[in-house]
């Protein structure tokens, strides 16, 4: 009854009985892989509601105090309010450490959802015409989403995070012409300034996550409006969308969801420690932490730090120092890539037509097999930026370790691309089979030549049959999904 | 098979999905199976949260507040998901997708529509570019607080707190001896009065004069084998922090750069390019290491006209 009359209140003001309706009928498609996205949005949510219980107690002051706290290894030793901000959370705020730790994994897992989300976007052609924007607003949310966890952790004022901004600002001089402006303007003047921790703040607090909150926001209505994509499959096909509807059945599947995450996130914060920053101690100029590596999502241009060679640009007096090839360049390239990819596949293959079908990786060899070798790139970057832990677990010269990643960084990828390409091409030309089958059909000669015989010359080379609009459903699309016909 | 078609073509009202019967799966009255589980999951996840507050009250737990958290929302999760899979709807419902782009002929009316206006705006061109010129203007006015977001670089990366005459004093402030140190021995030092300074960090080791090789022009610049070194690493900046004795070889523990003290401190592997500069030192009358001069170029990471010292 309460609910009959709270509807015509609002309808009456509003009119939205008809978009509410066809909102709460609204089909989704179902498929394990399209709940990514989901997960990246849902640690947006545990990040922002931990961030606000933690942004009560931070202090962004850099002014030197002495700590007299709960933590005795550190009492009696100056540090900045910032720091003695993070420790009294850790220790003296009841809940406080559980709420910083799951915050600290929440955006571990956020960018590693994200990162993961676009992978599944890329090996199934998702980002194609029309859905071209939604892949801009994508990556834009990554790269955010990697600069508010640089910016997180690196505003408790530690040993490991003020590494970090020395780093990052050493990067930031390093560009050409620009790059002391930058830096300055950035820092609030030579590092280490009095400004920083707060700037990190002001951004990591409220710029960010509001870009963020509109980008989800726009992300999601260009889902709305565009339909999500779907495997085919029986009865799937361009102009339809099959699955289930938003609700109830949808809904209480993504709040499900979102429980489980959370349930996770937080049985992580209290039981798995992570950024001990009371065990590094406050952050000191000339101190250094040892080994010292960045959160997972930049360690990618820290493996490109260590394993780049002493190579730099001098001419006259002036310089393109270092750093900036493997931590300018290189992401530049690496984010220019990402933003041009669904324009540049559509001007190499000609296909301008819209998609609502997703593809099989193995429809599209060598898309797929460039996306493994970008994976393989990044991946063995990411471990280079351990080198030292390496070196010290295989009990080697760190410079033996440096020089082997120098040439994987250079050759693994063109093999990964080779053999991946090859496989894509063996189940391409197997047709319709399960995943554990490729890698024989593409390698074995007998197979091969069977099935480059007739059967297979003839897949590769007619076009693929459009999927078959069925009068009825013979049974429910699974989650793997079928060749039709 | 009901022989409803799940076809839906463009165009169709949003409404027009059906729920398609099945063959092969059970029906939905036969889904619906027991509540027991569903319920043991809320009520299991109520404890929890119940624990929660306890343990709350009682001062809290860290461990015990994330096992709590987890049983709590992942009881909840599974109460939640066997719910959705055991008693709601599950279709697969179909729903037609309409096309995208709008008709030529609604194309063609919004192109009309707009040229009218912009056919308007053109007319008064003069009126326009100084619309422009406003704007342009104030874009100009808006962007120059940035600039009082930091000071000017200036000549402030060529120089540090080293002065003429600086005597070489430890993070604590006590000056350093010409004999304070051992042969082997290293320690962190700073110009008088900037003890914990960033750029002015200096590394000083007393070498063995007989392993040492000053750089030409350098040979008065390590009284007694006092040399010191920047700290600040000329590739990204982290403070050179570990020396290994028997070598003579500095390390940066952020990039694995490499340089040898006992040659002016050049890099020997990892990605740094130059060496770190070296501080000229001398013996005052009372036997305190001073400064001669500041470092002879930048200290710390490249920067683009790090060349033009002067």
């Amino acid at each position: 009854m309460i609910t009959k009359r709270l509807a015509r209140w609002f309808d009456d003001r509003l009119g939205a009985s008809t978009f509410a309706r066809s909102a709460l009928n609204k089909v989704f498609p179902d498929h394990w892989s399209f709940m990514l996205g989901e997960i990246a949005m849902y640690c947006f949510v545990i990040l922002v509601l931990t961030g606000t219980y933690l942004a009560f107690f931070f202090s962004t002051g850099t002014p030197e105090v002495v700590y007299h706290g709960s933590y005795l290894p550190l009492r009696g030793v100056h540090m900045s309010e910032a720091y003695a901000s993070v420790v009294k959370i850790s220790f003296d705020v009841r809940a406080g450490l559980v709420m910083r730790q799951t915050h600290h994994w929440a955006a571990n897992v956020f960018v590693a959802a994200i990162v993961v989300h676009l992978c599944r976007i890329f090996f199934t052609g998702a980002f194609r015409r029309p859905r071209e924007i939604n892949w801009t607003i994508g990556v834009t949310m990554l790269l955010l989403g990697i600069f508010n966890g640089f910016s997180g952790y690196s505003m408790p004022d530690d040993l490991l995070s003020g590494t970090g901004l020395r780093i990052a600002y050493s990067v930031a001089l390093s560009i050409p012409f620009a790059g002391t402006w930058l830096a300055f303007l950035a820092f609030g003047g030579e590092f280490p300034s009095d400004q920083i921790v707060h700037r990190l703040f002001i951004l990591h607090v409220f710029i960010v996550p509001a870009l963020l909150a509109a980008l989800i926001g726009a992300h999601l209505a260009l889902i709305w409006h565009q339909k999500h994509t779907q495997f085919p499959g029986k009865g799937r096909t361009e102009t339809n969308v099959v699955g289930s509807r938003l609700y109830p059945t949808y809904a209480m599947k993504s709040i499900g969801l979102f429980a489980a995450i959370a349930a996770v996130l937080g049985g992580m914060g209290g039981l798995f420690q992570i950024n001990p920053i009371w065990l590094y101690g406050p952050f000191q100029p000339s101190s250094v932490l040892s080994p010292a590596q960045p959160d997972w999502y930049l360690g990618w241009l820290e493996g490109a730090l260590r394993v780049f060679p002493n190579w730099e640009f001098r001419a006259g007096g002036f310089a393109v120092p270092n750093p900036f090839f493997p931590a300018v360049l290189l992401p530049g390239v690496t984010f220019g890539l990402l933003y041009a990819w669904p324009f540049l596949e559509a001007r190499l293959t000609g296909d301008r037509l819209a998609h609502n079908l997703l593809d099989r990786p193995s429809d599209h060899p060598v898309r797929t097999a460039f996306g493994a070798m970008a994976l393989a790139f990044y991946a063995l970057l990411l471990f280079a930026g351990s080198n030292d832990l390496i070196a010290r677990l295989a009990k080697v010269s760190v410079g033996a370790v440096t020089w082997t990643f120098r040439i994987l960084v250079v050759t693994v990828p063109f093999v990964v691309f080779f053999v991946v390409h090859r496989l894509m091409r063996g189940a391409q030309r197997a047709g319709p089979v399960r995943f554990l089958e490729i890698p024989l059909a593409a390698f074995v000669r007998g197979n091969r030549e069977k099935l480059s015989g007739v059967a297979g010359e003839k897949a590769l080379q007619e076009p693929e049959p459009e999927p078959p609009v069925t009068e009825e459903l013979e049974r429910a699309p699974g989650d793997r999904f079928e060749r039709p016909g | 098979m009901d022989g409803r078609a799940p076809r839906a073509g463009p165009g169709d009202p949003v409404d027009r999905d059906e729920p398609v019967s099945q063959a092969g799966r059970r029906s939905q009255r036969e889904r619906r199976g027991r509540p027991g589980a569903v319920n043991a999951s809320f009520v299991l996840s109520a404890a929890a949260s119940a624990g929660l507050t306890v343990l709350y009250a009682l001062g809290g737990q860290p461990q015990l507040e994330g096992a709590l958290i987890l049983v709590a929302l992942g009881a909840m999760a599974v109460g939640l998901i066997l719910w959705e899979r055991r008693f709601l709807p599950q279709g697969p419902y179909v729903q037609a997708r309409e096309p995208l782009p709008s008709t030529p002929l609604e194309r063609k009316a919004f192109a009309e529509d707009f040229e009218v206006g912009a056919e308007a705006i053109g007319r008064r061109t003069f009126i326009a570019r100084l619309f422009g010129l406003a704007l342009g203007a104030l874009g100009v006015a808006a962007i120059l607080p940035i600039r009082s977001l930091g000071p000017s670089p200036g000549r402030s990366l060529f120089v540090t707190e080293w002065r003429r005459g600086s005597r070489v004093v430890k993070a604590n402030n006590q000056p350093v001896k010409v004999a304070d140190l051992n042969v082997g021995s290293v320690v962190t030092v700073f110009p008088e009065g900037h003890p914990g300074s960033a750029d002015s960090q200096t590394v000083l080791i007393r070498v063995d004069p007989s392993r040492f090789t000053p750089v030409p022009g350098r040979e008065d610049w390590s009284p007694a084998g006092n040399v010191a070194y920047s700290k600040v690493c000329t590739h990204a900046g982290c403070p050179v922090g570990l020396y290994e004795q028997q070598t003579g070889r500095l390390f940066c523990p952020c990039h694995q750069s490499v340089f040898d003290a006992m040659d002016g401190a050049k890099p020997l592997s990892g990605p740094a390019t130059r060496p770190l500069p070296q501080l000229a030192l001398e013996v005052d009358p009372e036997g305190f290491l001073r400064a001669r001069h500041d470092f002879t170029e930048p200290v710390g990471p490249g920067f683009w006209n790090e060349g033009h010292v002067s």
